[in-house]
């Protein structure tokens, strides 16, 4: 194209048509996604630092109580149903399977292992994130829009150590707990399927346990549960707190759009963490 | 007035974006005084106050506090300055997870050293002096949008601050409430003595608790002064937004501002070539300190809109109009009557007023009340007569000086 003195100035719209211009968009896309994404992690991570190191100042005690009772013991029984019907399906699966083999006395072993080094984790994550998650993030982002965030400060009273801080501790302390709960309740899911309703000898299911489940298992178990409790936490707190600074939507629904996508990039965060983790437990 | 101000503005700039809302705004509120910032709705009003408080940082220009720049104060010299405000947001920002109590004893709690006992004590006198005491254990959800205003000064005042921002704190109140809240701001800011900054756009009752007015047009600050000096303002400002709010409050409680009366008052009687005298009453409420500490805020207003109603009801019917000039004062111009017929005139109104008005006013009063108090009260009423080219003030200060009282209830009386 020929460019003459004349249409130099390009108006916005003939610029998405330069021939030049639509070589590099994919890139120029890319980029600017990167570069954003770069910017939330470096802003989350800063986030995360100042609710943790708001921690330790006075008169947070009693609101971490107040959350672990929220996040934690009321998450209790959806955790336990959960765990038990998880439990029950894995003794299930692992008996039709393992038989085949031969191998059958096993599979205390298979199912406990399962549980308490990948399942329990991250499915007590994931069900926190559906029911504690999602709430923390509409609660927060309705405190934000509905200037209460803007009250605290008024106030002299630091949102990161009266809203922040409290979740995030109370997450952590919370969610090797109820793994703890689920890797327990889960065994007995599966003692249920595999002994009581398949007929496996109770003495062989326990001894298979017993035999091959040993400490390192439980702390790698309980190490996942502690990075899926600061990842969920701080994704479910950030989401809600910048929810006024969202470009896609604006108030109430802006506060839907935050905890849609607290939930998913919480869940994402969670599966691609057990990798990374995992990887690295086993080095 | 101290020389330097307390919050001085020095050519502020704020941008959203593209969009400038403010603009070298220049500004100066002293201390101990009510300041007014007034101007329509979406002019920036919010986000000049949010500046003061450090919630919005400027884009050009210097804050002072106390004539040092703010932006050159250590970290803990902006939170000692930060530390002496409060601010009563429009939306009231109440906690709705946490009750009246909870959310009055918030500041207490988390930013003192006070013991359980004393928070109690204090939030319970706040509580109580806002008439907020069936209200205390409820959620903010369950109360009236003027019970949650009340709950939100509270609050805001249970620091003790020594400067505190009302944000619209009139915003959705009926002309009762809205007076009442105004009247309690200005009982406050008398009793605790501290500066109040209030954006509002409730002209002209504003002006009765106002020492200054601050008037924001076109994103910067076109007045500074006394409400009386804005009434010899002469801008833009006047036509499109004083007018057009007083249009709006005539409707509202059926009453003349101070200005239209004036202005009113010079047609009037520029209309009379004749060069006949015209009539001034003066009605005044006694004690007003005393009803609203014994029947409070809501039923004090209640019993002056209904004696403004009143007045204007028998006046207005034969030409007069009335305008309220103080919180307890309400000024009538009868511009067609010599002395003689407005005595007459006022002689039916005061037969009336005790056979059948000063108990509907009381009857008002009493639904907003507490059903076991009750207080006498008493209202004064002065003729004068001037001629067209007396200053008003002389001739209203002539009929006060008249005023007799008119009517008395006593608490027998209403039992």
């Amino acid at each position: 194209m020929e460019v003459t003195e004349n249409n130099q100035h390009h108006t916005e719209a003939e610029e998405k048509y330069l021939p030049g211009m639509s070589l590099t968009r994919p890139f120029t896309f890319i980029g600017e996604k990167v570069i954003g994404w770069i910017n939330v992690l470096g802003t989350a991570t800063i986030f995360l630092c100042l609710a943790l190191w708001k921690t330790f100042r006075p008169k947070q005690f009693s609101k971490v109580i107040a959350q672990i009772y929220y996040i934690g013991a009321r998450s209790t029984t959806i955790i336990i149903l959960v765990s038990l019907f998880t439990g029950m399906v894995l003794g299930l699966q692992s008996y039709h399977a393992l038989i085949k083999f031969g191998a059958v006395g096993g599979l205390g072993a298979l199912v406990s292992l399962s549980l308490i080094r990948e399942l329990g984790p991250v499915l007590t994550a994931i069900m926190i994130t559906a029911r504690a998650g999602s709430a923390i993030t509409a609660e927060i982002g309705i405190q934000r829009i509905s200037e209460q965030v803007d009250a605290l400060h008024t106030m002299r009273i630091d949102p990161f150590r009266y809203l922040i801080s409290p979740r995030i501790i109370a997450a952590i302390i919370s969610f090797p707990l109820l793994t703890a709960v689920f890797d327990f309740i889960g065994i007995i899911g599966g003692y249920i399927s595999g002994v009581a309703l398949l007929g496996l000898n109770a003495g062989v299911y326990s001894h298979s346990i017993q035999g091959n489940v040993d400490m390192k298992d439980l702390t790698d178990g309980f190490i996942k549960a502690i990075v899926f409790a600061v990842i969920v936490a701080t994704v479910c707190c950030y989401q809600g707190y910048f929810v006024h600074m969202r470009k896609d939507s604006h108030g109430a629904k802006a506060v839907g759009m935050a905890t849609t996508s607290a939930v998913v990039t919480s869940c994402v965060l969670v599966l691609v963490s057990d990798y990374v983790v995992t990887s690295l437990l086993l080095i | 007035m101290s020389a330097i101000p307390l919050i001085e503005f020095k050519n502020i700039t704020k941008r959203f974006g593209s969009q400038t809302v403010l603009n070298k705004v220049n500004l100066q509120i002293y201390e101990g005084q009510v300041t007014t910032i007034i101007g329509l709705s979406g002019s920036g009003k919010s986000v000049l106050l949010k500046h003061i408080i450090g919630l919005l940082k400027p884009d050009e220009g210097t804050i002072l506090f106390r004539g040092k720049p703010m932006a050159e104060m250590k970290k803990s010299e902006v939170r000692e300055s930060l530390a002496q405000i409060s601010y009563m947001f429009q939306g009231n920002a109440l906690f709705d997870s946490l009750n009246i109590y909870d959310n009055i004893a918030l500041p207490l709690i988390e930013t003192t050293n006070l013991k359980k006992a004393e928070i109690n004590r204090r939030v319970m006198a706040r509580i109580e002096q806002t008439e907020l005491t069936e209200a205390t254990y409820k959620f903010p959800s369950e109360l009236s949008g003027g019970m949650q205003k009340r709950a939100a000064l509270a609050r805001a005042l249970i620091t003790d601050p020594r400067i505190v921002l009302f944000d619209e704190p009139t915003t959705g109140q009926d002309p009762v409430r809205k007076n009442a809240i105004l009247s309690m701001i200005a009982q406050y800011q008398r009793k605790f003595n501290f500066t109040a900054i209030m954006v509002s756009h409730e002209i002209p009752d504003v002006y009765f608790i106002s020492n200054r007015i601050l008037a924001l047009y076109n994103k910067t600050i076109v007045f500074q002064g006394t409400p009386e000096e804005l009434g010899n303002f002469d801008h833009p400002f006047n036509d499109e937004v004083i007018h057009s709010l007083e249009g709006l409050q005539k409707e509202l409680t059926g009453l003349y501002s101070k200005r239209q009366f004036k202005m009113l008052k010079h047609v009037q009687l520029k209309r009379r070539e004749s060069g006949e005298n015209y009539c001034i009453a003066v009605f005044t409420l006694l004690d007003l300190d005393t009803i609203i500490s014994v029947l409070g805020h809501d039923a004090a207003q209640e019993v002056i809109h209904s004696m403004g109603v009143y007045i204007d009801k028998h006046f207005g019917a034969i030409g007069g109009f009335s305008t309220r000039r103080k919180s307890n004062e309400f000024v009538t111009m009868l511009p067609f009557s010599d002395l003689a017929e407005t005595e007459s005139i006022l002689k039916d109104f005061v037969t009336d007023f005790q056979a059948q008005g000063i108990r509907d006013i009381w009857a008002g009063a009493q639904k907003l009340a507490p059903s076991d108090k009750c207080v006498d009260f008493a209202i004064l009423a002065g003729i004068a007569e001037g001629p067209p080219v007396a200053e008003i003030d002389f001739i209203i200060e002539l009929a006060k000086s008249q005023q007799k009282e008119i009517g008395r209830l006593r608490c027998a009386a209403k039992e």
